[in-house]
């Protein structure tokens, strides 16, 4: 099947570079799906599951912010936060849900909701990625 | 003359100063490593980001957003990188020259000061100094730069503050550094030929969601990653800076052993020389 380039940047290192078939992650517009020759695009990334989809097999990993440059031949991601499953801390996962979720039950009018959910959903992707 | 004694107790004095700065200059010499390492690996990130940037404001030429023009208030924002430590050399001097001798003035500042050093001087300058980071920049993070960005964008958007700089020193290599000041905000419309170029070799590039939102959404994050860029650069320069002020100072320390040496066995011969006269005028007067 035809390949396209993959890369995902971080602040501090180049975390992905390698050719793959097929990308896929959340977006602030919705989940997308990327195949070769894609219109070119620039799309804001929202947390959850980044599945990069190789001749060999998928790879998964917790994408938390940042956003992708989509052109015909390649794909780069800016990733700020972005994880593999090896690299997440299980336990601190739980409690980052565990205290969302009370912030966003016992909500009052100071309470930063956006905040709240958008913890709410990085502890979720991180939780489900590792699964 | 000096005497012997006080000529071996400078020697001495400054032979351990030399143990110290060779000390130091190889702790810098690591810490310049992984520093420069650190600095390489975030530019990779950093010119992507500029590409993107660039390609939409280009694309997006005729939007009036807020980021693209100053603010009503004509006070500005600096934030200042300088180091915790200092024996650099000039790194710590040369970015407060710039803010001090520069077209900024003084009463409309507000200083973000990222580094005690460049805080204490701007403070005794008498500057405002708005909010201090001092402790980021032992171990710059990603997080840091962006807790920085926020606090700044938010003001931005309050209206306290119009414009946004950013004073660092950025490191070309192990031997040369340039304390520079660049606009954060309002974002300056980008090299013209830069971008025409980039939009002739490749299909129009389309903005999900539309250009003004996107726009809203990446600019913090080129604030942030220009603030972690200019935090990784800094902290190369610094040690790069220091490295080669240790290595002169030891440099000057062996020199100035090198004269001590000669002016004690000088000293010392003078002595000997004197006593012989001595016992030979006093063998004399006896016989």
């Amino acid at each position: 099947m035809e390949a396209f380039t993959l890369r995902i940047i971080t602040p501090d290192r180049i975390f992905f570079e390698e050719p793959v078939e097929m990308v896929e992650f959340n977006t602030t517009e919705g989940e997308i799906g990327i195949y070769p020759n894609h219109v070119p695009t620039t799309v804001i990334v929202a947390p959850g599951i980044l599945t990069i989809t190789q001749a060999d097999g998928q790879k998964e990993a917790a994408l938390h912010a940042g956003f992708a440059e989509i052109l015909q031949d390649s794909v780069t991601i800016l990733a700020e936060v972005i994880e593999w499953p090896e690299e997440i801390d299980a336990e601190r996962a739980e409690e980052a849900k565990e205290r969302a979720e009370k912030r966003l039950a016992s909500r009052t009018p100071e309470t930063d909701v956006a905040r709240a959910e958008t913890a709410l959903r990085r502890a979720m992707a991180r939780i489900e990625v590792i699964k | 003359m000096a005497s012997m004694r006080d000529i071996k107790r400078r020697k001495s004095s400054i032979q351990s100063t030399q143990q110290i700065t060779k000390a130091m200059k190889l702790v810098s010499t690591v810490k310049l490593q992984r520093a420069k390492g650190n600095a390489e690996r975030s530019r990779n990130y950093f010119s992507c980001m500029y590409d993107t940037v660039s390609s939409m404001l280009a694309k997006a030429g005729n939007i009036d957003h807020p980021y693209l023009r100053a603010g009503v208030s004509d006070r500005k924002a600096v934030i200042v990188i300088t180091s915790n430590r200092g024996l650099a050399g000039g790194y710590n001097s040369n970015i407060i020259k710039l803010i001090t001798r520069g077209e900024l003035a003084k009463d409309q500042l507000d200083i973000y000061a990222i580094g005690k050093k460049g805080k204490d001087t701007l403070q005794r300058y008498g500057y405002t100094i708005k909010e201090d980071y001092s402790d980021v920049i032992e171990e710059p993070a990603y997080g840091d730069a962006m807790r920085i960005s926020a606090q700044v964008l938010k003001a931005f958007t309050d209206g306290e503050i119009g414009e946004i700089y950013l004073a660092y020193t950025a490191f070309k290599n192990t031997v040369s550094h340039e304390p520079k000041l660049i606009k954060l905000l309002p974002v300056e419309a980008a090299d013209e030929n830069a971008s025409e170029e980039r939009r002739d070799n490749q299909a129009p590039m389309n903005f999900e969601p539309r250009e003004e939102e996107a726009l809203e959404m990446i600019i913090p994050k080129y604030i942030t990653s220009l603030i972690y860029g200019g935090m990784v650069e800094s902290v190369a320069s610094e040690n790069g800076a220091r490295m080669q002020a240790m290595d002169s100072a030891t440099s000057n320390a062996e020199e100035m052993i090198g004269t001590l040496e000669l002016q004690y066995n000088r000293a010392r011969q003078g002595s000997i020389t004197q006593e012989l006269t001595e016992i030979i005028a006093g063998a004399e007067a006896i016989s």
